[in-house]
């Protein structure tokens, strides 16, 4: 790599971080100097400012709240990986198991959360049906992703088993899942947001019936309460929630996946 | 047969010896018919022709991946099914690698297979990189390696278990010819050393006369062997060999063949 070359790269990453802080800032200003001159009132539009200093002055509310948004959604999201994985390698072992059930995981899938969150209400705790809420959401990119790697092994790598008399497990354990690891977690990867997503929309469905305690259910009473401030700050919470999420998953995902997998390798051969 | 310039001495201890093999495909395409073919102990025979003309299929029906529709494969000696994977490596067209294992992890694979113990089976790949000269990437991705490298890797794992017979499906095609052409001498050298039997899959007329002692000719359509030569040539054979005239003239008469196999279907 040539010197120039190498200085335009470094320039580019410089650029992939410090456009979007800037563009924030821009933003920002323009929002808290719209709202200041155009005296908007709190109760329509706060500004940033008075979002932060709620944040900070109603954090032991609002942190406790993300805590339990959070310890759902990542519940939710294990209980996804461990369900999407394990029925992924099931389907794939047993062909009756996934002629039997596919179809039911696919109805699972397409059929809104929000909708079925209220009837999950209805016979389970409340916290019990939001985690279901999470795990409904999260478990299927993980099992259709699983499934698709784990049918996208290399056809001469099986055979090359098959000649050395590799048993079913041999394969599964040495050939299958590895194979399958780059799919595993792409799936992972979006269960993570989405997980998210089930939380909060099991928390708003729940929200009428007034026991929960999560940021989505602050947000709806905040609501109810026109304390926008503390919904626009309960909102801040919930997307560096899920930055957090994503990024955290992509870390695992190059991790994994660097010393070997096309999509994680970075600069020149 | 009978005009063939080198007739083959019938020989009996054939290591193996397909006879009247046909392969048809769900799709109804006749990959093979009537087949004869006998692989004798301690030969290096290639089997030469056009692409389509069923040498791989050959090549997997042998190794067990493909199972014949009409005809048998007979095994010297007693072997049983079981026992027979252990005396077959396999090198396939590409290095077929897994890209998640490091180099020795991936030459490691059929002793791992086999249950080997882990110090026997270190000992192993170590000696089986070392044969191919890549003892200083054991621990190297297959990514990180040229398609030469990554082929000698995979000449290296199935020669880890030492097998009776090595089978290999056009495995340096993709090469550049300088890479060939080293490969061809090494695997000469490995073949020697290791006094174990090749069947080589090829279409390259020149690569078959450098390394085989005997050429099986095939046709296409359906695939079967048409003409057999032997190549009495002697080994060692080098790069003295590979500019002889003994050697253009070699390729000279196996092209002729192969063009009569091409025209008619039989010499």
């Amino acid at each position: 790599m040539n010197p120039a070359s190498s200085r335009r790269e470094r320039r580019d990453r410089a650029l992939r971080v410090v456009l979007p802080v800037v563009v924030l800032a821009i933003v920002l200003a323009i929002w808290e100097a719209a709202v200041r001159s155009l005296q908007i009132p709190p109760y329509v539009l706060p500004g940033p400012v008075l979002i932060w200093q709620t944040l900070v002055s109603d954090w032991a509310l609002l942190g406790q709240s993300l805590l339990v948004t959070l310890t759902t959604t990542v519940e939710g999201f294990l209980l996804a990986a461990v369900g999407g994985i394990g029925l992924a390698v099931l389907f794939n072992q047993f062909r009756v198991l996934e002629y039997s059930l596919y179809p039911y995981a696919v109805i699972l899938q397409v059929t809104p959360v929000i909708a079925i969150a209220p009837l999950l209400l209805v016979y389970l705790q409340q916290p019990t049906a939001v985690l279901v809420c999470a795990w409904i959401v999260a478990f299927f990119p993980v099992l259709a992703n699983t499934t698709l790697g784990l049918n996208s092994v290399d056809r001469n790598l099986g055979e090359l088993f098959a000649l050395y008399g590799a048993s079913r497990l041999d394969v599964l354990w040495n050939l299958k899942l590895p194979s399958a690891l780059p799919y595993i977690l792409a799936g992972l990867r979006i269960a993570g947001g989405l997980s998210l997503v089930g939380a909060v929309a099991a928390e708003i469905a729940a929200g009428s019936a007034g026991a929960g305690s999560g940021l989505a259910f602050r947000i709806t009473e905040s609501g109810y309460r026109l304390n926008i401030p503390r919904m626009f700050a309960a909102l801040l919470l919930l997307s560096i929630a899920g930055i957090v999420i994503f990024y955290l998953l992509a870390l695992i995902n190059h991790l994994a996946l660097r010393r070997w997998h096309e999509s994680a390798l970075q600069g020149e051969r | 047969m009978s005009q063939l310039p080198a007739p083959v001495p019938r020989s009996t201890s054939a290591l193996v010896a397909l006879r009247g093999v046909a392969k048809a495909f769900p799709n109804g395409t006749q990959a093979l018919a009537g087949l004869d073919l006998e692989v004798r102990q301690g030969e290096f025979l290639s089997l030469l022709g056009p692409s389509g003309c069923g040498k791989s299929t050959a090549l997997r029906i042998i190794a067990g991946l493909s199972e014949p529709t009409a005809g048998a494969v007979e095994w010297g000696g007693p072997a049983q099914k079981a026992e027979r994977r252990s005396r077959i490596g396999f090198v396939f067209q590409e290095p077929t690698l897994m890209p998640w294992a490091d180099v020795s992890a991936n030459v490691r694979l059929p002793l791992k297979l086999a249950g080997t113990p882990t110090e026997a089976a270190a000992a192993r790949v170590d000696a089986a990189l070392q044969r191919v000269g890549l003892a200083q990437f054991a621990h190297v991705y297959p990514r990180e390696l040229s398609g030469g490298m990554r082929m000698r890797v995979s000449i290296a794992r199935a020669l880890v278990t030492e097998p009776e017979l090595l089978l290999m499906d056009e495995p340096f095609a993709a090469l550049d010819e300088i890479t060939r052409f080293a490969l061809n001498d090494d695997l000469l050298r490995m073949w020697q050393a290791l006094r174990t039997t090749i069947v080589f899959v090829t279409h390259s007329v020149f690569e078959s006369v450098y390394l085989s002692s005997r050429i099986a000719v095939m046709s296409p359509r359906p695939g079967r062997v048409v003409t057999e030569r032997a190549v009495e040539a002697p080994y060692p054979r080098g790069n003295d060999f590979r500019t002889s005239a003994d050697y253009a003239a070699l390729c000279r008469r196996t092209s002729d063949a192969l063009a009569r196999a091409m025209a008619g279907g039989s010499p």
